[in-house]
């Protein structure tokens, strides 16, 4: 009975915010509002120029620990050395994909896989996460619908990330980067 | 965590007069309950998406059992080792076993509400095993030897100052006060841990059925770190922590950091749903799920079912006025207000916590705030209820509602002492109108004046009011 009950995956009341008009515009005041910066490039192959500049802007070194699927972009001629393995705690930045990106909350959702290691976007202090715009998703209710579509069930490691990591714990005070990282990067491609 | 429970009325007064930690609650109090009301606003359909919440949980509750062995099948299916712990030495005899065999050294933990309750750090450092706490509030604790004093918020009761010291004994580095640079160092210092560790101990807000999924949802990332780097993942959590599905998850998360800290959603959430599959370079070998009862289970099919739909937000315990005045401590163990006051009675004997029913004002605040829509005023009551019946409050307060009863069901007797008690607390309250002791209830006048009445009571008042409007009838009717 309860395992039929399982199956129809009710879903529960959405929650009526200022959902999309405008999915997109959503996601970035979101991404905004949970202290993770935000930028479009024209194609694929323009994300090594714009990690550049991030790394840049905020005077970071042009090293770079990322997903396996990213390895093959041009990242040489940007001027970026990488390292296709999984992150270590002495990392300074890790740049990951992402299964899915949630509007409602400004949220990437990734899942683990050997080729997708969590470590990635969780050791360095700074998180680079690059999010397809076809991959954009108004709730995590269709977030889930397209797991159970695409892999059947969640992996290992189902991770939402909403802005870098923080704390309050002491008196009540917000500090940025608590374990996790400091920073966190969207970057949204067509 | 030791029961002291007993000692509420002693501890809340001491509390009152402590500046450190008035202070700190000073600090805190509205700063929650703000950030609440504007994370609810934001969402229009809060009501029905509480109220299908609160149904959800008591659908799964009603078929806990079931839920459970669901659970338990998909998560063994996927790798995971269930254990049952039906008492707290069971549940850290489980954990501690699992230690032993694989030579664990070091644990890494994240905050875990369940192992405070069933003292489960003490268990495995008399093993000789080393166990660092990983959230901050929790590690400033652990460095300071205290139990939390709120179950989102650990250390609220803190100081900057307070902490200032903690770090500088245990770090060996200058003292800071600037909080930034104090939350960098912890960071520094539990780098190496998180490491190094060789199992990691975790909650979990809830447990998945249909997938076999456990959860944490953390601001820090620390439980992220912690299930993720070391070889063996251990999770404690209650039986009742069971959803059946990834959408209830859905529905449940839009209420809990909303409820919590006021915040759309926390910063990570990890579903972790079985062990390190073959090719993967992160994540547990080995993974342990015990399921804990330690009382859990006292409160099904009874009438005080309802409290555990509970989601660990402490949306009851930021609103209360008691809690806002005497802090978490004084509830004298692991979970302070209003759902402190229901589930401690029920887990320890409501012998040994009798005057955590009693701790509040019954303004009802709790109820109207839980976003599971537990009437957590009305379970007090019937805690009260129970004590009068199992004869644990004075004999003066039991003969007193005795008393009471007996007039208050005689509605003639009533009036008349109403009546006479109205006038006599007038003339008490002299010319200013204030009465300054009460005698049989210095309780109430301790610390405060009671207004006293204006001569009348509400019934006379309303009597006059119908015969004059009868009168006035009569004339121009």
């Amino acid at each position: 009975m309860i395992r039929t009950a399982m199956r129809e995956h009710e879903i529960g009341p959405l929650p009526g915010i200022a959902l999309p008009p405008d999915q997109l515009a959503q996601f970035r005041s979101e991404c905004a509002r949970q202290g993770s910066t935000y930028t479009e490039v024209a194609g694929y192959d323009d994300v090594p120029r714009e990690v550049v500049a991030y790394l840049d802007r905020n005077a970071l070194d042009k090293r770079v620990v990322l997903w396996a699927e990213l390895a093959n972009l041009d990242w040489a001629g940007a001027g970026v050395t990488i390292d296709n393995r999984t992150a270590q705690g002495d990392d300074r930045v890790g740049v990951t994909g992402c299964f899915c990106a949630i509007a409602e909350t400004g949220t990437v959702l990734l899942l683990s896989s050997p080729s997708q290691p969590k470590a990635t976007a969780l050791l360095p202090e700074t998180h680079v996460c690059i999010v397809r715009r076809s991959r954009l998703v108004d709730t995590m209710e269709e977030a889930f619908a397209m797991l159970r579509n695409e892999r059947g069930e969640p992996p290992r490691a189902t991770f939402f990330v909403s802005g870098p990591s923080r704390t309050a714990d002491i008196e009540q005070t917000i500090v940025i980067g608590a374990h996790g990282p400091y920073r966190v990067h969207v970057i949204l491609v067509p | 965590m030791q029961v002291k429970s007993m000692f509420f009325k002693q501890s809340a007064s001491m509390k009152l007069q402590d500046p450190v930690l008035q202070e700190s609650l000073r600090k805190f109090k509205g700063k929650f309950v703000e950030a609440r009301a504007r994370a609810v606003a934001e969402v229009d359909a809060w009501e029905a998406v509480r109220a299908h919440a609160a149904q959800l949980r008591d659908r799964t509750i009603a078929n806990l059992d079931a839920y459970l062995v669901e659970f338990e099948r998909n998560a063994t299916r996927r790798g995971a080792q269930v254990h049952w712990a039906e008492t707290a030495e069971e549940a850290c005899a489980i954990v501690a076993e699992i230690a032993r065999a694989n030579n664990v050294k070091k644990v890494t933990k994240s905050k875990s509400m369940v192992s405070e309750e069933v003292n489960l750090n003490d268990k495995l450092e008399a093993a000789g095993i080393q166990v660092i706490e990983t959230d901050l509030g929790e590690y400033i604790l652990q460095l300071a030897h205290e139990p939390p004093s709120h179950i989102v918020a650990p250390a609220v009761h803190k100081s900057k100052e307070e902490v200032a010291d903690l770090f500088h004994a245990a770090h060996h580095k200058p003292r800071l006060t600037d909080i930034a640079a104090m939350t960098r160092e912890a960071r520094e210092a539990l780098r190496e841990h998180f490491l190094t560790a060789d199992m990691g101990v975790s909650g979990s807000n809830f447990v998945i059925a249909e997938t076999g999924t456990t959860l944490t949802v953390t601001n820090e990332g620390n439980a992220d770190l912690v299930t993720t780097v070391p070889r063996i993942h251990c999770v404690i959590t209650g039986i009742e922590k069971v959803i059946p599905t990834l959408e209830d998850f859905a529905t449940l998360i839009r209420l809990l950091p909303r409820s919590a800290t006021g915040q759309a959603i926390a910063n990570y959430l990890t579903l972790t749903t079985g062990v390190r599959a073959p090719g993967e370079t992160d994540g547990p070998e080995q993974m342990h799920i015990v399921l804990v009862d330690a009382g859990r289970s006292k409160f099904l099919g009874g009438e005080m079912q309802e409290m555990l739909r509970c989601i660990r937000c402490g949306a009851c315990m930021n609103h209360c006025p008691v809690y806002q005045n005497v802090g978490g401590h004084a509830y004298g163990w692991v979970y302070p207000g209003p759902m402190g006051s229901v589930l401690t009675p029920t887990y320890v004997g409501i012998e040994n916590a009798g005057d955590l029913p009693n701790a509040a004002t019954f303004c009802g605040e709790c109820a109207v705030v839980c976003p599971v829509k537990i009437p957590l005023p009305d379970l007090m009551r019937k805690l009260r209820e129970k004590q009068f019946d199992m004869k644990l409050r004075p004999w003066s307060e039991r003969a007193g509602i005795t008393l009471w009863s007996y007039a208050a069901r005689r509605p003639k007797l009533y009036a008349a002492l109403t009546k006479m008690a109205a006038r006599v607390a007038s003339w008490m309250g002299g010319r200013e109108k204030l009465i300054h002791r009460l005698p049989g209830l210095d309780g109430w006048t301790s610390g405060r004046d009671m207004p006293a009445p204006e001569g009348k009571t509400f019934r006379e008042m309303y009597g006059e009011s119908q015969r004059r409007e009868a009168l006035s009838t009569d004339k121009h009717g």
